[in-house]
């Protein structure tokens, strides 16, 4: 059965590539607000939010008490 | 549809489409003692068309849309009503094969015409036309949607789209000239394949770059599972189609493996298909289009990333149940019925989760036949992956392995959950991409329902009639220890099955033609919904960022 010398590593390369997205989910603070992740796609307004490059310099970010 | 490409976007589309033109060309000329020329001179139509509509509009003033306040969803329109389109075709295929097994007759002698060409014409129809414009079409617009941002460029959507539909006609014209390479939704021979990759990184490329620009700092779960489809079958496909061809001016192609070791990186491909293009990519579907349908955010969002997580690690390592009872060592066949059977935790948790954030809102499933389709794609979902990790147990399987219960199997997941999801998403989303205020005809929704519904269920109720029946027979012995019915004798026993078989699969393709008819009626006479767009366009804080036509 050579054939698994091929199907396990690949297999496990797709595992540790979907685990390195995991961990990076995690750094990234991907699951901060859960519920509102959810809601928000609820929204109705059918457009794009203005580009991030857009926005205001991040000095002018309005600074949280 | 053309007035919205830039200049230097209809050069580049013409440029493609003009290097497709050359290699239908090259193909048409390489293979002309061959059925590969014939597939030439169809690239070269197809890449022809496309370059006469491009260039027909080359020099037409460029668009004065303004690219930052809106998404782009021309390719998601196109994607839809092709899926559509596959769909009554490919259906319809469906019903013929399904009909010529009750009445062999209806092959009416040709050789395009037998049940071993037309089968995949329905297969690959099914799943990679109608399922896979779907899941193109829908990934478009909820990739753009969950990011609040356009996609990157023009080009590339249309390309991966058009690009995939081009795959799809050569798969399914090939198979009618007998080119296959026998591998089960994998027939298409190596150019074709070569072509599928090509696409295929360009769509993964387009989704990464659409959500490198989101505005929105979540990935919402959909994506998630849009990826792992994408990703997945990538890899798949590739393994499974290492072959060399046997001459560059043929069809012809040898697998790079042989024997029991092709059969695993077969099923490898195959269940993982099942798994990542019929499950994973139809998941976001469900949660993107249920929590939007039903007005209400998903049941538990913390459960459906630990459902993605737990689909993509164990799926993986399903794939050589379709194996029990074979050369394949008897270690491997466990370790894939062992995950088969864990699968079911992810699974479920995805049905209960979509069933769940129905709850409290029942009374919109029983007005509502679109919700109503994702309610009960839910439950074939639920009912489907039960089964599945049910006929993985090896002594099951002995049973039901080679029968016509696995084909009742697969079309509960493929009609029950793949397709009903898949109607209820485009009844969904139409009215939406194409601003208008309500479907034509919500009683032919409703008709859809039913026929769908009742078509699936007589379709798999007589499968499993079918399938028991015939493996019960397959293994009954008389006293004296010799087999007690011929294969004549199961023929016969599941031959009213196999008419109502066809029963269903005609009343489930009705309502396909229903929901296709419906779709461009909408588009065609339902009003605009006015005010198109709900903010005021005069406003500073409306105003482009970026100037007009950039």
């Amino acid at each position: 059965m050579t054939i698994l010398a091929i199907l396990i590593p690949v297999t496990l390369l797709m595992g540790i590539v979907g685990l390195g997205a995991f961990f990076w989910t995690l750094r990234s603070d991907q699951y901060e607000d859960l519920s509102g992740d959810a809601e928000r796609i609820l929204f109705d307004d059918d457009r794009p939010l203005p580009a991030k490059n857009a926005r205001p310099p991040a000095k002018f970010k309005e600074t949280t008490p | 549809m053309m007035s919205n490409l830039t200049g230097a976007e209809r050069a580049s589309a013409m440029l493609i489409t003009g290097i497709g033109v050359v290699i239908g060309l090259t193909m048409a000329i390489a293979g002309r003692n061959d059925v590969m020329g014939a597939q030439g001179w169809i690239v070269l139509a197809f890449s022809a068309v496309l370059f006469f509509v491009v260039a027909n509009a080359l020099y037409h003033p460029e668009p004065t849309e303004d690219r930052t306040t809106s998404y782009y969803d021309d390719p998601t329109k196109v994607g839809i009503l092709l899926a559509l389109f596959w769909a009554v075709v490919a259906m319809g295929i469906g019903v013929w094969v399904a009909a010529q097994l009750a009445w062999p007759n209806l092959r009416f002698d040709a050789a395009w015409s037998s049940f071993g060409r037309i089968r995949p014409v329905h297969t690959s129809g099914v799943i990679f036309g109608f399922g896979g414009n779907a899941l193109i079409a829908t990934s478009y617009h909820i990739m753009q949607r969950t990011s609040r941002a356009r996609m990157p460029d023009q080009v590339t959507p249309w390309f991966v789209l058009l690009g995939f539909n081009l795959f799809c006609i050569i798969a399914a014209s090939g198979y009618l000239m007998g080119v296959t390479q026998s591998k089960e939704y994998a027939e298409p021979e190596w150019y074709a394949d070569i072509w599928l990759v090509v696409v295929w990184v360009a769509y993964f490329v387009l989704y990464i770059r659409t959500l490198a620009r989101r505005n929105e700092p979540h990935i919402y779960v959909a994506n998630w599972y849009y990826l792992a489809f994408i990703l997945v079958v990538a890899v798949l496909h590739i393994v499974n189609n290492l072959a060399v061809p046997a001459s560059f001016a043929g069809a012809k192609s040898y697998s790079a493996f042989s024997g029991v070791q092709d059969a695993m990186t077969q099923w490898w491909y195959g269940h993982n298909a099942v798994a990542f293009f019929l499950t994973s990519g139809f998941l976001g579907m469900l949660y993107y289009f249920l929590p939007k349908r039903a007005e209400r955010p998903i049941y538990s969002y913390r459960l459906s990333i630990l459902s993605f997580w737990g689909i993509t690690f164990f799926y993986i390592w399903a794939g050589s149940h379709h194996l029990h009872y074979t050369a394949l060592p008897h270690w491997v066949q466990t370790l894939g019925m062992t995950f088969s059977v864990m699968l079911l935790i992810p699974s479920w948790a995805s049905a209960g989760n979509a069933l769940m954030t129905l709850n409290g809102a029942w009374h919109k499933v029983r007005d509502d036949a679109t919700l109503r389709f994702m309610m009960v794609a839910a439950v074939f979902y639920g009912l489907s992956t039960f089964e599945g990790s049910f006929m993985a147990i090896r002594p099951v399987n002995a049973l039901s392995h080679y029968t016509d219960w696995t084909i009742g199997h697969v079309h509960a997941g493929a009609m029950g959950w793949v397709a009903l999801i898949t109607f209820g998403s485009i009844y969904a989303l139409t009215p939406v991409l194409w601003r208008r205020e309500r479907m034509y005809s919500g009683m032919a929704v409703e008709w859809h329902f039913w026929l769908a519904l009742a078509g699936t269920v007589i379709y798999v109720f007589a499968m499993w009639n079918s399938g028991i029946t015939q493996g019960l027979m397959w293994r009954t012995y008389t006293e004296s220890g010799t087999l007690r019915f011929s294969f004549t004798d199961t023929l016969i026993a599941m031959h009213p099955y196999y008419i109502a078989r066809a029963l269903g699969g005609l009343m489930f393709l009705i309502g396909a033609c229903i929901g296709f008819w419906n779709v461009i009626m909408t588009i065609r006479h339902v009003p605009n919904l006015s005010p198109e767009l709900d903010y005021p366009k005069s406003s500073k804080a409306t105003e482009p960022a970026v100037p007009v036509a950039e």
